[in-house]
């Protein structure tokens, strides 16, 4: 019986993907409605608990995947992969007004460009006081700030050690799901409300994954605006990382040269 | 018929992705520079001529909203797969370095944000 069920489960392994993601949303809604009276949205709830069951699944296997390392969850990886991930963001673009996007689009250009020099300033900073001092080092910890994949792009172009490099991306990961978690609750407080708003956040949260969630958690109508933005993110800071801040970082830190 | 909204979103997003890669390339960057947000721009210009032509009818605009409909669940099972572990792995530099970068930037947000309408959210209708 049991290797009946294991059968079916990893022969269906998208379908069983939206059967299990569909009643954790369902179950989330009856929690926001009935445990918090819909002051927290039943998509942030169903997120966290996502997380959570990504770490458990963690732990479980210890892969990198989460609940998507487990056989029988296997079709989350696919549902929940770049691939459907990109084509849903993309599908959103439908609901754009063509309008709000051009008034906004200086100004999400402008949050795109601090959102790279402010998280890597910061992370550079953190690296420092914890005692790195060599430039490439800096340049990548910087980097990982950035967003998770930017971090080992970088690392791998200046040629860090592989802990640094580890270590940028965990700091990556942890601001993405950061961003998730707390955009719901800071939303009044960073005025998210309106397409330009949304569209700011998006240039400065970055994360493409961060955005997304943290958006569909707070008004589901402004995802296509951060997201337009945001997934701009990572390509600029992987066209920043290496080479102008890594300059800027080797003139500054001239020690291990 | 659905399929032709769907098949129109899917190639819009093929073609974003390349132009990000070839963008990558001609930049030197190992990476795709926005082929997600240029497959939106596509989308939104398609959208727009598809109207003003009048082959774009209900029918095929549904094979698009289903995709978007489809967007929250994909983001919760991403959230499911997401590498928590390595995330707290990383330790105190970890959690500083990431604490510090969006309490940055959120305190960022709402300063350039100041002049906007305070959102209705928490109250967000679903």
């Amino acid at each position: 019986m049991e290797s009946l069920l294991q059968k079916l489960a990893v022969e269906n392994g998208l379908v069983l993907a939206f059967a299990v993601v569909g009643l954790v949303v369902l179950f989330s809604g009856a929690v926001s409605r009935h445990l918090t009276f819909g002051r927290i949205q039943g998509s942030a709830i169903a997120i966290l608990l996502g997380l959570v069951l990504a770490y458990v699944g963690g732990r479980m296997t210890g892969g990198s995947k989460g609940l998507a390392d487990l056989t029988c969850f296997g079709g989350l990886a696919l549902m929940g992969g770049t691939m459907l991930r990109d084509f849903a963001i993309v599908a959103t673009a439908f609901e754009v007004q063509p309008a709000e996007a051009r008034r906004a689009g200086w100004i999400g250009a402008t949050a795109l460009l601090i959102g790279t020099f402010l998280p890597f300033v910061i992370g550079v900073a953190v690296a420092y006081a914890f005692g790195y001092r060599d430039a490439v080092s800096l340049t990548t910890i910087g980097a990982g700030a950035v967003t998770y994949i930017v971090g080992p792009v970088t690392g791998t172009a200046i040629g860090a050690s592989s802990e640094v490099i580890t270590l940028a991306i965990a700091i990556g990961v942890f601001k993405a799901i950061l961003v998730m978690v707390t955009t719901p609750m800071l939303a009044g407080f960073m005025r998210l409300g309106t397409p330009r708003s949304a569209m700011v956040f998006g240039g400065l949260a970055g994360t493409v994954s961060g955005v997304s969630a943290g958006l569909a958690a707070t008004d589901r109508k402004l995802v296509p605006y951060g997201a337009l933005v945001a997934t701009f993110h990572t390509g600029l800071g992987c066209l920043l990382c290496p080479s102008l801040l890594y300059l800027v970082i080797r003139a500054l830190f001239p020690a291990h040269a | 018929m659905t399929l032709y909204g769907t098949t129109l979103l899917a190639v819009c997003h093929l073609l974003g992705i390349l132009f990000g890669e070839l963008l990558g390339r001609a930049l030197g960057v190992q990476a795709n520079v926005g082929g997600v947000g240029i497959a939106m721009l596509l989308l939104i210009s398609a959208r727009l001529y598809g109207h003003r032509r009048g082959w774009l009818d209900a029918k095929s605009e549904e094979g698009v909203h289903y995709w978007a409909a489809l967007y929250i669940p994909v983001v919760v099972a991403m959230a499911m797969q997401q590498n928590v572990l390595k995330a707290l792995s990383g330790g105190p530099m970890a959690l500083l370095a990431a604490v510090a970068t969006v309490a940055a930037g959120a305190g960022c947000v709402a300063f350039i944000n100041r002049d906007e309408p305070v959102s209705p959210s928490g109250q967000a209708p679903k």
